[in-house]
């Protein structure tokens, strides 16, 4: 390695290095002879501590924050399905405070939404949820068996088979009906474009279908072909209710939305009430969305935490704050009575009708089920 | 007896021969800024317009919103982690690469080069497929209480692998040009390898650094596509901020979405402004170090 | 001449081989070796090459690769032209504002994809600040069709062409442009028979780079597509639509597809430039 001898201060030679000399010199080769120099002059190193300080104060944080415990002594993770977002969000807030009001430490509520299909295997595959609020009680059912984290009898654990509130599955259609839609059999028409979403991750969707069936079996018509029919008019599938509801409304697409009733009125409330229009079918189905705890991921903090809050979702504020929202509530006594009147009688088929989710699940959206069938087929 | 010249009495204009007449010039210049106008501006001025339509303070309002703060420290702390990293990395490579000859170097260049061909979809499809909990070590990671997929780390993996190359590519063509002279005298004259580096090759690099490292920061506070595959969006938890414009966006929460945006955009903004001002204020520095 | 031995790297003085190699390679398998690997082991041999093929051999799936690499192919296109344009007009000409759209090129590369995304929506949209005009005067719709995607598409691939030209076009030689005008040759004849043949292997780069990346978009396309399966969907889409359905190994099929005929075009670019260098010349 060739180093710098400085002879004098002005004179320096460069060569090979042949070695040290212990008077701190070199002794290096230069042109054939052997010359004897000082290293250069070093400067004295400025302090570059401070970058290496700020290096291992950026890695320390971002360990800490890597490493931090996913969840604190006082937080909730409610996983829940597409449409609920307004109505949570109200409701983590309310709830909150009254937490807080009962004398405990004020706590972080966090909710994540999508297709309740999606949602459940998301909390199959790791998502730390502590309730879990879903479409359908298939989906809950489906932790349940694949995973310890909910145990079997799940469904009885709160009042109305878990159920907080119900919904059921209308059309919404554009301003003034322009297809003339009045009942399921306007659905396969020719020309025709319905939008609802893919069964196999949204609960919604898969009242749709329900509804589509009842329908059908209702009327003598052939189930099978009947749903066959509808779907060949679904131009898309969105993963979940709000995406659907996202397409027909502000992307245009469609002209007729399959819509949670909670969610068509909310369309119309935000989208504006002269743009849409909600036609009633004649059969619909009773959608219970249910509640879990979710005890596996449960410490003895939090469960008296995360009871409560599905408890109080049968008080009477939260059950008129579900009014509010466009659901169908049970307890009516704190709500506003517009709120109550405002739901059209329909007559609603529930699950047992169809055999329940045990039978319904595996034999219709299941893999290689009726559904598939159906739209392979396309 | 004097020769009379004619002399026109209108000279004709003398344009030189590497010119383009004035018309084509121009309309060139007009096609430009109308092309640039439509494309570039337009976005930029919708994203200010929705987000003001209701007013600074309802704008200010929304971002100041629980969700949306913890949307901002989380978009914050990923790009604390992931830009020193990648800078890290960046020199690393760069100096291996551009100071030595070895085999293989092709290869590792375009491996350096990777993430840019990569859909971001597919980069948190990666990361799911590594640490999801259907696999074995994901499982083993849920089960002790770290999580990757759906919680922060994965976030940051994701960010990390999208910002690559950044910094990386900069840095090569730079030190390439630059050569290893310099470093080589200041061997000779018995300076350590940390302190060549420091005292030499940082401040010939530093521009091409420094926008290595912003074009760096601007993608991981800016990143969608991979997030949304690996963060399960937990409002609250791993929502960063382009999430959280998606979700507002759902929720007809346009004014809230577009403050967001808007948020990002300044942030782009400065990005910019701050390259410019520099390679305005350092221009011979600059050119001394051949960096455009 | 003595006879090179075969070694794997030349030995020289230059400190920090071993830290730097060592953290590049490092950094390197973790972040990106080692998921690739996980990727293409879970495909080919968690799966298979045969299943592989029946996911992705279906309408939906070829529809929404054609999608993804046919609108990339037109947004780089259009950018490789506009680009060259730009780059011409930035380093050629004087006009007030020229700072500041030189500055502006590199917003696409600073601003998030997701912002870009909904900000083109709300413009183009049918009643948009400019969906609406061109609406009536075209009787085009631009939002949620393909044209949005190609939109979408330019905004993001826009700075690739424009910066690796940019440099080439300063380094031009005046003196070759004017030999070229003493010759006899029109302006236009020395722009295109002179000078772009020496910005061609640059300008071929940028195309590449903007293609590359346009084709796995995914923040900024997903407003402004329609998302309808085999009229708008982008194949991005398709594999976050497996993911949800958690069926990993369709998504696993579609990505390597992707990734498959990505490097194909990649590689087919750089046997262009290899070509176009050999045949005009280095710059």
């Amino acid at each position: 390695m060739i180093h710098t001898a400085f002879v004098s201060l002005h004179v320096q030679a460069q060569g090979p290095l042949i070695e040290r000399l212990p008077d701190g010199r070199l002794l290096i080769e230069a042109g054939g002879r052997k010359v004897a120099g000082h290293p250069a002059p070093q400067e004295s190193p400025r302090a570059c501590g401070w970058k290496a300080a700020i290096a291992a104060a950026l890695i320390g944080v971002g360990t800490l924050t890597l490493t931090a415990p996913q969840a604190q002594a006082d937080t909730l993770l409610n996983v829940s399905y597409d449409p609920t977002r307004e109505f949570y969000r109200e409701y983590n807030a309310w709830f909150a405070e009254w937490w807080v009001a009962q004398g405990n430490a004020a706590p972080t509520i966090q909710t994540s939404h999508g297709g309740s299909g999606a949602q459940a295997r998301a909390v199959i595959d790791g998502l730390a949820a502590q309730v879990v609020t879903l479409a359908l009680a298939s989906d809950i059912d489906q932790i349940a068996a694949r995973s310890d984290l909910i145990p079997e009898d799940w469904q009885a654990r709160l009042p109305n088979n878990s159920s907080p509130y119900t919904s059921t599955i209308v059309f919404l259609v554009r301003e003034g009906n322009p297809e003339g839609i009045t009942d399921w059999d306007d659905l396969i028409a020719e020309g025709v474009e319905v939008i609802t979403p893919n069964p196999k991750t949204s609960g919604g969707a898969r009242w749709n279908y329900l509804a589509a069936w009842g329908y059908a079996e209702r009327n003598g018509l052939d189930p099978q072909d009947f749903v066959a029919a509808l779907y060949r008019n679904v131009p898309v599938l969105d993963t979940g209710a709000r995406g659907s509801t996202t397409t027909f409304a502000q992307r245009g697409i469609g002209d007729v939305l399959l819509a949670w009733e909670n969610e068509a009125y909310l369309a119309l409330a935000e989208l504006g009430e002269d743009q849409f229009d909600i036609v009633v079918p004649s059969v619909s189905v009773l959608a219970e969305p249910p509640v879990a705890l979710v005890d596996g991921h449960l410490t003895d903090e939090t469960r008296a935490l995360a009871t409560a809050y599905l408890e109080q979702l049968y008080s009477p504020e939260a059950q008129a704050m579900a009014l509010r929202h466009y659901y169908r509530a049970w307890d009516t006594s704190a709500a506003d009575p517009a709120d109550v009147a405002r739901f059209p009688e329909v007559e609603r088929l529930s699950i047992a009708d169809f055999g329940g989710w045990a039978v319904v699940q595996p034999e219709h959206f299941g893999d290689g089920g009726i559904f598939d069938q159906i739209y392979q087929a396309q | 007896m004097t020769d009379t010249i004619a002399i026109p009495s209108r000279p004709r204009a003398f344009r030189p021969a590497t010119t383009e007449p004035a018309v084509v010039k121009w309309a060139l210049i007009a096609l430009c800024l109308a092309v640039l106008t439509v494309l570039l501006f337009a976005p930029l001025i919708a994203v200010f317009d929705e987000a003001l339509r209701r007013g600074w303070a309802f704008a200010l309002q929304s971002l100041l919103e629980p969700d949306a703060q913890s949307a901002i420290w989380l978009t914050l702390t990923v790009a604390a982690i992931v830009v020193p990293l990648n800078a890290a990395f960046g020199i690393a490579a760069a100096w291996a690469i551009t100071k030595f000859d070895w085999r293989g170097k092709a290869w590792v260049i375009t491996l350096i080069d990777l993430p840019f061909s990569v859909s971001p979809v597919v980069a948190g499809l990666l990361f799911v497929l590594m640490f999801g909990a259907n696999s074995a070590l994901g499982a083993w990671l849920v089960a002790s209480g770290f999580p990757i997929v759906f919680a922060v780390p994965g976030i940051v993996l994701a960010t990390l692998f999208i910002t690559f190359p950044f910094v990386a590519r900069e840095l090569i063509p730079v030190m390439l040009e630059q050569g290893r002279a310099e470093e080589e005298a200041a061997l000779t004259l018995g300076a350590s390898g940390w302190r060549t580096f420091l005292t030499v090759t940082l401040p010939n690099i530093r521009w091409a650094l420094l926008y290595g490292v912003l074009l760096c920061n601007a993608r991981a506070m800016g990143e969608f596509g991979a997030v949304a595959v690996v963060s399960g969006k937990i409002r609250g938890q791993t929502t960063t901020m382009p999430l959280m414009i998606e979700m507002f966006y759902n929720e007809y929460l346009s004014v809230a979405a577009f403050t967001m945006a808007a948020l990002l955009a300044l942030l782009a903004f400065v990005t910019l402004t701050l390259k410019t001002a520099l390679e305005w204020r350092y221009a011979d520095q600059l050119a001394a170090t051949h960096r455009h | 001449m003595v006879a090179r031995p075969f070694t794997l790297r030349n030995p020289t003085p230059m400190p920090g081989w071993g830290l730097s190699f060592g953290i590049m390679v490092t950094i390197l398998s973790i972040i990106v070796l080692i998921p690739m690997a996980v990727l293409l082991w879970r495909g080919f041999i968690g799966f298979g090459a045969a299943e592989m093929w029946e996911v992705v051999n279906r309408p939906r799936v070829w529809s929404a690769l054609e999608l993804s690499f046919r609108a990339a192919l037109v947004a780089s296109l259009f950018n490789l032209v506009f680009g060259v344009i730009l780059a011409w007009v930035l380093v050629r000409y004087r006009f007030p504002g020229k700072r500041l759209i030189d500055a502006a090129v590199d917003l696409p590369f600073a601003l998030p994809t997701a912002v870009a995304g909904i900000a083109l929506t709300a413009i183009y949209a049918p009643n948009g600040v400019l969906g609406a005009p061109i609406g009536e005067v075209f009787g085009l719709r631009v939002a949620y069709t393909e044209l949005g995607i190609w939109i979408a598409l330019i905004f993001v691939g826009l700075p690739f062409v424009v910066r690796t030209v940019q440099p080439v076009i300063e380094e031009i030689d005046r003196e070759t442009e004017e030999a070229s005008a003493t010759l006899g040759a029109s302006r236009l004849r020395t722009l295109t028979h002179v000078v772009l043949p020496m910005l061609a292997p640059a300008a071929l780069t940028g195309f590449a780079l903007a293609l590359a990346r346009s084709v796995g978009e995914y923040g900024s396309v997903i407003f402004i597509a329609g998302n309808l399966p085999n009229v708008t969907e982008i194949a991005p889409l398709l594999i976050v639509i497996r993911l949800e359905e958690f069926d990993y190994d369709g998504a696993v099929a579609i990505a390597i597809a992707m990734l498959a005929i990505s490097f194909t075009l990649l590689l087919a670019i750089n046997l262009i430039q290899i070509w176009s260098r050999r045949r005009m010349g280095a710059v």
